[in-house]
């Protein structure tokens, strides 16, 4: 215990030691704070994509970086009928509806998409809805009428005749300000839809959310099918640092369980656990979980079973009975054995902790391996099939060339946090092992 | 432990019976290596058909596809539905025996090892190579120069560097250099295809001034010295990925050890005769050390192996990584087994080759004491 502690309190002169742990800590803080603000389920749910997301735009940058660099890039207005001075007269059989949609448009760029998302209740035929544009200047652009069902969209930028009579995207040429030739220019000012609707039924009523989507969405924006990539960065934290520990713990506990079994037995045993190491390190890791990966399932957690599995005798095998061999003949075990103690408890009371502090450095520089080694796999498209993880975040952007499209955020914010989780353990590792290690201490 | 004379032994049945240690070692490790390669190829086996959940699989799709192919096929299409079914269970039942899918699994599996230990590795399901054949050996075997090419550069570069550097390094302990290593050490946490993303992201877009993928330009060059050098642009930036991702600690761990073994006594006394210093590092230091450096070069060759696969996806590198992609993408068994099979051939090669450097070079296996090395 003291040697710990003294360890500990000289771990204190390595910057790297604390640099290390506060990037550790941080990624806990991270974890533990995810885990209670996003449960487990619900990560989930929000990661199947869908209907959740229908108000978010798509491969939308995040806000920050964007004004950081001087931009002004709209961000998403959602204007609902509900804050809406709704105006209705009614007829025989039905009313007659007029809801104005209005909002402000400050943004010197245009924004990405428009859909207008309606829901009509207590109906008895379908109703029939017409809209109209108004820009700052009180030019009327009429967007045509059609039904809706009870719950409908209306996505107004896929209107094609409102295209070919702009000339350009609807969600460009609502916008542009009226000028002859060259680059469209955004209009500011307040911008109203008008909504005019029959409704069929006394009680009938029409609720309508105009969705106007920005082109940059919170801190780290959003991918291809509308989710916020924060989800899956937040809940990739706990994942990959469970993962990466549970790897490593479980590989270098077997192994040197074993290795320790191989030494105090020797003969036959020692020989076996030789041989099915070569073995072992003949087979290839990454091919092997590929093969797994696409032939059973791609779950985390039998991933993280056959890494442990592959990981038992390997090549860490040698170095630990190098390690143990002079361990065996030493007096304490042989006081040991005189007292009557069995084989299971010499090897894990005596003979494991003995070479633990040695091994501590090389476990904790293990861990950012295993979290690479799962962000691999998800890169390969082997990732868990429904948990958001680092890895298939990058997939997701490299599958749909992120890169080549220039949402340089999709990838730098994944390939950041991996960088942090490697970054904080190897350097903790390596001064945990200048100070463990009294091989590297006496130069 | 003895300082190797290293040089020359004078007499010429000294040198034979040197010859003929060095062959009897190797003819030993090369069976050993090749039983722990059946054994390899056999547990690859087992895993790949675990259960013979697999072949229940294979045997739904085989019934799928023949039942697709006898339903769109017109000259079936006015037969009695009975008729028709009995002519699909017929297909069926010989497409499972072509593939010999009916046949308990242990006879199988040995007959699958004696064809992997000659290299047949049957016929891809869906895959075929540029040249057209679905011999999944010819498959491979078109994409291994690739990966040699890169992987040999890039290895080479950095084992090369990383030894003359450290050799500096543990010369000048403690320099501001020296320091500068240890600090980038961590860096190495990331495997080669990570900063494979950055430099693309750098040198490929932001900057764009060398290819972002590939092996070669698009429509390839005419002409050897054009295709060489589109090849050489092609391989900066995956080599100077795999360069950044393992240099640092590759520098770190020679430093360390070089530091250790200079320390030793007789270096101290080579040191107090006043040899001058590059005697030193060449008969004191490196010489007596050239085995473990062996070792360590032989396990960081067998872990570059598995980190190929990820980083010639990235970069779009025609090598056996990518076509371990898309067999994945294609779910072709046997293209996956294959690779493994290959993989494990490589590194049982890769273990054979050091261990015959590894007899030439320490004196322990010439003069017969064996040693545990490890």
């Amino acid at each position: 215990m003291r040697r710990w502690l003294e360890g500990l309190r000289e771990l204190r002169r390595y910057p790297s030691a604390i640099g290390g742990l506060a990037l550790i800590v941080f990624l806990i803080a991270v974890s533990v704070y995810t885990v209670i603000a996003i449960p487990y389920s619900q990560a989930l749910e929000l990661w199947r994509g869908g209907e959740a997301w229908r108000m978010h735009p798509v491969n939308a940058g995040p806000v920050w970086v964007d004004r950081l660099l001087g931009g002004d890039k709209p961000d998403t207005t959602v204007v609902r009928s509900e804050d809406a001075e709704t105006r209705s007269a009614a007829f025989d059989g039905g009313r007659q509806v007029r809801i104005p949609l209005s909002f402000d448009y400050p943004h010197d760029d245009f924004p990405s998409e428009i859909n207008l998302f309606l829901e009509t209740r207590d109906t008895e035929r379908e109703a029939f809805v017409r809209l109209r544009w108004q820009t700052p200047d009180g030019d009327i652009i009429p967007l045509g009428g059609r039904r809706v069902a009870r719950e409908d969209r209306i996505s107004i930028s896929q209107n094609q005749t409102l295209e070919g009579r702009l000339g350009m995207p609807p969600h460009v040429g609502l916008f542009a300000r009226s000028t002859d030739a060259g680059q469209p220019v955004p209009d500011n000012g307040r911008y109203r839809l008008i909504i005019d609707a029959i409704l069929f039924g006394e009680d009938a009523s029409l609720e309508a959310d105009l969705v106007v989507y920005g082109r940059v969405h919170g801190i780290a924006g959003t991918d291809h099918q509308r989710r916020d990539l924060m989800v899956a960065l937040l809940w990739g934290t706990p994942v990959a640092l469970a993962f990466g520990l549970l790897a490593a713990v479980g590989t270098t506990v077997t192994t040197l369980v074993i290795a320790a079994t191989g030494v105090w037995f020797g003969g036959l045993v020692d020989a076996t656990i030789q041989r099915l190491t070569e073995v072992n390190i003949i087979l290839p890791v990454l091919p092997v979980l590929v093969m797994v990966g696409t032939l059973y399932s791609t779950n985390i957690w039998l991933m993280l079973g056959v890494v442990i599995a592959l990981g038992i005798f390997s090549a860490g095998i040698k170095m630990y009975r190098a390690m143990l061999l002079p361990i065996r003949q030493a007096p304490y075990i042989e006081a040991a054995r005189a007292y009557g103690a069995g084989n299971a408890r010499i090897i894990l009371r005596y003979m494991i902790p003995r070479i633990l502090p040695v091994l501590i450095p090389t476990f904790v520089t293990l861990i950012p391996t295993y979290v690479f080694l799962e962000a691999s796999l998800a890169v390969l498209g082997l990732g868990d099939p429904v948990l958001p993880t680092w890895g298939k975040v990058l997939n997701d952007a490299q599958t749909q060339s992120a890169l080549y499209n220039g949402f340089y955020y999709w990838v730098i914010a994944p390939a950041l946090l991996l960088m942090l989780t490697g970054l904080g353990f190897a350097m903790f590792g390596f001064a945990l092992d200048r100070v463990f290690n009294p091989r590297l201490r006496t130069q | 432990m003895s300082t190797a004379p290293g040089v020359a032994s004078p007499s010429r049945a000294g040198s034979l019976r040197d010859l003929r240690r060095i062959a009897a070692f190797t003819a030993r490790r090369l069976v050993a290596l090749f039983l722990t390669v059946m054994v390899g190829v056999y547990l690859t086996i087992v895993i790949a058909n675990m259960g013979g959940e697999v072949d229940e699989l294979r045997k739904l799709q085989i019934r799928s596809t023949v039942a697709e192919q006898v339903r769109a096929d017109p000259a079936f299409a006015d037969m009695p539905a009975e008729e028709r079914n009995e002519l699909i269970q017929r297909r069926v039942q010989q497409q499972i025996e072509r593939r010999r899918l009916d046949e308990p699994f242990i006879l199988r599996s040995i007959d699958y090892l004696q064809q992997a230990a000659v290299l047949d590795l049957g016929r891809a399901e869906e895959m075929h190579s540029d040249r057209g054949s679905r011999e999944v050996y010819r498959i491979i075997v078109e994409r291994l120069p690739a990966t040699l090419l890169l992987f040999g550069t890039a290895n080479l570069l950095v084992f090369f560097v990383s030894v003359f550097a450290a050799l500096r390094l543990s010369r000048h302990y403690g320099s501001i250099s020296d320091r500068a290593v240890i600090a980038l050490a961590p860096s190495s946490a990331a495997p080669g295809w990570f900063y494979g993303i950055f430099l693309i992201l750098i040198f490929a877009f932001i900057v764009p001034v060398l290819p972002a993928g590939g092996m070669v330009d698009v429509p390839p060059p005419d002409g050897a010295w054009a295709y060489a050098v589109s090849v050489l642009r092609h391989m900066v930036l995956p080599v100077a990925a795999m360069f950044i991702s393992s240099i640092f600690i590759s520098i770190y761990s020679w430093r360390t050890f070089f530091l250790i073994h200079s320390s030793e006594d007789y270096v101290e006394m080579a040191r107090a005769k006043g040899l001058p210093a590059g005697m030193i590092e060449r008969r004191y230091i490196l010489r007596p050390t050239l085995s473990p450096i062996i070792t360590s070069f032989a396990l960081m060759l067998i872990g570059l192996w598995s980190g190929a696969i990820i980083l010639e996806q990235v970069f779009n590198w025609p090598g056996l990584g990518t076509l371990l992609f898309q067999a994945i993408g294609h779910r072709d068994t046997p293209v996956i087994i294959g690779s493994v099979v290959i993989f494990a051939y490589l590194l049982a090669l890769t273990v054979f080759l050091l261990d015959i450097l590894y007899a030439i070079l320490d004196p322990r296996v010439r003069v017969g004491i064996e040693g545990d090395n490890q």
